[in-house]
């Protein structure tokens, strides 16, 4: 269908943009790169009075690195990141999501801010995000704050961004010495939403697992870190027998939603062998960052 | 509101709502009727257009945000008449049958061959999984991408 009819603003800056969000709060909509939110105005599932593009604010955008943290604009389109050497050094689990979201037409325009507030619990970005504790760093006209990935992701499509409040930018922390990762999922076909998906990383210090992060995508209404499976991991070696553990304690108190493209029992088959699959990967390149 | 941007070499002003996409604009506006809507939300790829050098879904972006781009739609492939390399090597091909998916995929591999000149058959079929055919099947497009992609590094 067509989109309904909305009054829009294409503020420039920063300080414009929060001016307008304080004006509207929650009739307003931030439009980014528009790969969702276009849609759910096509099908009127979404109805703001008014659109605030923020396409225009050119500082939003942009890579750095700084302090052990890779910051990224929220504004940062998709195969930008996608493209960063930065990326690709130092968050190795985000540049290998990357490629895995939508198609490459979506990636032009598809920007890293958009994706995490819109919060999809089955795109690969909030699992990565999740799975990394990145800090997502909101402004409004009464300050800024810094909110931990735990607490950004409260429900089904909804964050803990107030209405007045711009996600102006996500910061990643840079993977170590020993470090490895991987993303991991199962869709009917290249691109589109997987059925599961897996972040993984996993840290080794002299041949032991030191720390180990596992998120999954599509199994509940956030994404979902798997607290249990990484405790049993820390202090142990690398094994196909730990791993098998490991995919058991994961999996073992989800409850994944069910629809057309798999049942909830078949959601935790997949997610169990993703755990071992991500995690033979993320231990193998792990000892390719020693 | 008022806009102003490139389409296929010439500059075009227009007045479209906010609310209008860019594949709306691009048909109703300025009759570029090459540039075909199929689901309007994203997902078939029908009206993929080329904006600033990269395909995007002229369907998921408004009309206003393409002010001061480049875009290059379907009819900018052969302003002449004359079928470019793709073009010609999907037409050999048999590439395709109804047409109606046609300007989206040859948009999109314009776009990906640009980018990948030398992108093997694997790499094609992902860049294109993205535009739905309802008719042909993918082998023939695929075919056409490759040859085109041979004839290039021929030529």
């Amino acid at each position: 269908m067509k989109l309904p009819p909305v009054e829009y603003e294409a503020p420039e800056t920063v300080p414009e943009a929060m001016e307008l969000l304080a004006e509207h709060l929650d009739e307003a909509s931030v439009l980014a790169g528009g790969q969702s939110l276009i849609p759910l105005l096509a099908l009127r599932l979404a109805h703001p009075a008014a659109l605030i593009d923020i396409n225009g604010i050119a500082e939003l955008s942009g890579v750095s690195a700084a302090d052990g943290w890779v910051a990224i604009g929220t504004m940062t389109r998709e195969y930008a990141a996608e493209e960063s050497g930065t990326i690709a050094d130092a968050v190795p689990l985000l540049a290998a999501a990357l490629p895995l979201i939508g198609h490459e037409a979506i990636r032009s325009r598809g920007t890293i801010g958009g994706s995490l507030a819109h919060a999809d619990p089955a795109a690969e970005l909030p699992a990565v995000a999740r799975a990394l504790d990145a800090e997502f760093v909101v402004r409004s006209q009464s300050g800024e704050r810094v909110i931990p990935a735990a607490d950004w992701f409260e429900g089904y499509l909804t964050t803990s961004r107030r209405p007045d409040e711009l996600l102006v930018e996500v910061r990643f922390p840079a993977a170590g010495r020993g470090t490895g990762t991987s993303f991991q999922e199962v869709a009917r076909r290249h691109g589109d939403f997987a059925i599961v998906g897996l972040a993984v990383s996993l840290t080794l210090s002299d041949g032991v697992i030191s720390d180990a992060r596992l998120a999954f995508s599509g199994v509940s209404d956030v994404p979902v870190r798997a607290a249990g499976a990484e405790d049993l991991l820390v202090g142990e070696r690398p094994s196909p027998g730990l791993f098998d553990e490991a995919a058991r304690r994961a999996t073992e108190d989800l409850d994944p939603p069910a629809d057309l493209h798999g049942s909830s029992d078949y959601r935790k088959k997949v997610a169990a062998a993703l755990v071992r699959r991500g995690l033979r990967a993320a231990a193998d390149n792990a000892g390719e960052r020693q | 509101m008022d806009i102003t941007l490139r389409i296929n070499g010439a500059t075009r002003t227009g007045s479209p709502e906010p609310r209008k996409t860019l594949a709306d604009f691009l048909r109703d506006d300025l009759d570029l009727t090459g540039t075909h809507v199929g689901c309007e939300h994203g997902v078939c790829g029908a009206c993929t257009v080329i904006v600033d050098g990269r395909a995007v879904r002229s369907c998921l972006m408004l009309a206003v945000q393409a002010a001061g781009s480049e875009v290059t739609t379907v009819e900018g492939l052969a302003p002449d008449g004359e079928l470019g390399t793709l073009q010609q090597a999907m037409w050999d091909s048999h590439s395709f049958q109804c047409g109606f998916c046609t300007p989206g995929f040859v948009m999109q591999a314009t776009a990906f061959l640009r980018a990948h000149p030398d992108a093997d058959e694997q790499q094609i079929r992902e860049a294109l999984s993205g535009n739905i055919c309802r008719c042909t099947g993918y082998q023939s497009i695929i075919d056409g991408v490759l040859l085109a992609a041979e004839r290039a590094r021929q030529s």
